[in-house]
């Protein structure tokens, strides 16, 4: 991952002062970027206030989740959210947010914006942090009496934080080989 | 799509209702059949095809039909532009249905003076139109499978070629004032998930368009209406549709859809992240799988090469699974990044011969094969499979897939 934000910081591109030049559009304003809803980085940038722990996350888990995703997250219609570790490197990968998923604030992110799936944005802060904090647990990456706040969650260090690479491609498909 | 089809069929029933019965029937009639010595049916507001073509986009099955995605009969097409009613659907949570005179582009972060754009402004803006392929990164992720799909809809049908007309991103960042220290754009759409996906600001200052029109109209809703990002050479998936929001940030945001989705796992269970690029591929698209060879004798070969990289330089084929290669004719002109017809004239003997296209952009890059593709990357990356496609033509003509 080091290589990688290497990487990524080398993209950044240096952009002179400018001024506009049309000046179509209007200013936009702070409602107007409250409304568009929290978009959530992985060093916790854009968390809200609240609080949850995994007790009321298993409670909202059951209430509003378990129809797709099954009791125990075991996958219904829904995808599977637990189990899966040490399986990325064999003939059948099982991908979840505990064996796959690289940082705990996308887990955040994502059931903010896109669950329940024919419900999504319905869910508050603290129902989000408490659902994060009960997958999380069910994964085995956090204890039982662990709390998820905006301090804590990005703190949480998830099993294949480590398991990305840059992209390497062209890797297949070289000049040399096809030359006729 | 099928909205004003039948918004027109209900039209036609409502004037058969004034006209009576009888004139609706003959309508009716002439729809089936017609000679030059009557009449046909009267102009209309919006177009439709004949009632005898009958190519339609494939849908995957899904638990949840919101989420899904639908593959464009690539081997109907002709030529190399895909019709708006028959491009490829990748969609997470349905198609919103957007008013443009509520919908607003907000760019905002690390800008100088936040901006709120309409659909109008926008199209005020000086806009530039380009022919360009866009598909989606998990196209031919059935070819990954020791048993490969069985025709050239389910294998390649995510992916599709249009005109699209927009505003150069560079030009509204410009607009914004781009504050040192951006390296990300976070776009996100408008629909139920607000799907995100963060772009490198290089690529944005660099050919990224925010359409809002394709194939000389508007957008269709299911391609992001009003507006979209449109990304040449890279995957679907950035291509956030339904565009309302640009942050400008100093990182990648790690959103759902560029880690748990859209990367590439490796055997040694690494995977590849922020994998954007759409590498050369073609197929061939007749003959294909599920047609058949009325009998001996002679064939025009065809299909659709395309690179993210630019343009297609060359195709090759070959008709003895791979012994021999030919160089096939290509339509020109060839644009960077779009559908490039291919043709070939082939003498089918009545004997089993195995078919398939290999592509060469103008970067240099081969289309590899199957094997070679697998060697490297194993079977479990899913997406950006490109390989060399092949299809068995059986002696009696009937057209397979050759790893079936």
């Amino acid at each position: 991952m080091r290589k990688l934000s290497a990487v990524l910081l080398l993209s950044a591109v240096i952009m002179p002062a400018q001024s506009s030049k049309y000046g179509v559009g209007q200013p936009a304003t702070p409602e107007q970027i409250r409304a568009l809803g929290l978009s959530i980085a992985p060093d916790g940038t854009g968390l809200p206030a609240g609080s949850g722990t995994v007790a009321e996350g298993r409670d909202i888990f059951v209430a509003k989740c378990a129809r797709c995703h099954g009791e125990k997250a075991q996958g219904d219609i829904g995808p599977v959210l637990v189990g899966g570790r040490g399986t990325l490197n064999t003939a059948k990968p099982l991908k979840t947010v505990g064996s796959y998923w690289p940082y705990a604030t996308t887990v955040w992110d994502y059931i903010h914006r896109a669950m329940p799936f024919d419900q999504p944005g319905s869910l508050k802060p603290a129902e989000v942090y408490a659902l994060v904090a009960y997958i999380l647990n069910l994964n085995d990456i956090i204890g039982s009496n662990q709390t998820m706040d905006a301090k804590s969650l990005p703190k949480v260090k998830m099993p294949n934080r480590d398991g990305f690479i840059a992209d390497p491609r062209p890797d297949v498909g070289n000049r040399a080989k096809t030359k006729q | 799509m099928n909205g004003l089809g039948k918004s027109n069929r209900r039209k036609m029933l409502k004037l058969g209702a004034v006209l009576g019965g009888g004139v609706l029937a003959k309508q009716k009639m002439r729809a089936e059949e017609n000679t030059p010595a009557q009449l046909g049916i009267p102009l209309g507001p919006y177009g439709e095809r004949s009632p005898y073509e009958k190519a339609v986009r494939w849908t995957r099955d899904s638990k949840t039909p919101e989420t899904g995605s639908s593959f464009t009969p690539l081997a109907d097409s002709v030529g190399t532009l895909t019709p708006s009613a028959l491009h490829y659907e990748r969609h997470h949570s349905g198609i919103p249905t957007i008013n443009p005179s509520g919908h607003r582009l907000v760019i905002h972060g690390m800008v100088e003076r936040p901006l709120s754009l309409t659909v109008a402004e926008i199209r005020r803006l000086p806009s530039v139109s380009r022919t360009l392929v866009l598909e989606c990164g998990g196209n031919s992720g059935s070819e990954w499978a020791p048993k490969t799909a069985p025709d050239v809809q389910h294998s390649h049908g995510l992916a599709s070629c249009s005109e699209w007309t927009g505003v150069p991103l560079a030009l509204l960042f410009q607009e914004a004032g781009v504050k040192p220290g951006v390296s990300f754009v976070i776009a996100e759409g408008a629909d139920a998930c607000r799907m995100e996906r963060s772009i490198p600001l290089k690529k944005a200052m660099d050919n990224i368009l925010v359409a809002y029109g394709q194939n000389g109209e508007a957008l269709r809703p299911a391609q992001g209406y009003p507006l979209r990002l449109i990304i040449p050479g890279w995957e679907g998936n950035a291509n956030v549709k339904w565009l309302h929001s640009l942050r400008l940030t100093d990182q990648a945001y790690m959103a759902r859809d560029e880690t748990a989705k859209y990367t590439d796992l490796m055997p040694d269970g690494k995977a590849r992240i922020f994998t954007f690029q759409m590498e050369a591929k073609s197929v061939i698209t007749f003959p294909s799988g599920g047609q058949l060879l009325p009998g001996a004798g002679l064939y025009e070969l065809t299909g659709l090469a395309w690179s993210g990289r630019g343009k297609i330089e060359r195709v090759d084929i070959t008709t003895d699974g791979g012994r021999t290669w030919v160089k096939a004719q290509l339509q020109e002109p060839r644009l960077p990044i779009a559908f490039t017809r291919f043709r070939l004239p082939w003498r089918f003997e009545g004997r089993e011969a195995v078919i398939a296209s290999r592509a060469t952009d103008e970067s240099g890059y081969v289309q590899p094969t199957r094997d070679a593709l697998i060697e490297v990357r194993g079977t479990n990356s899913i997406y950006h499979y490109n390989g060399i496609k092949s299809w068995r033509v059986q002696a009696n003509g009937n057209v397979t897939n050759a790893e079936a």
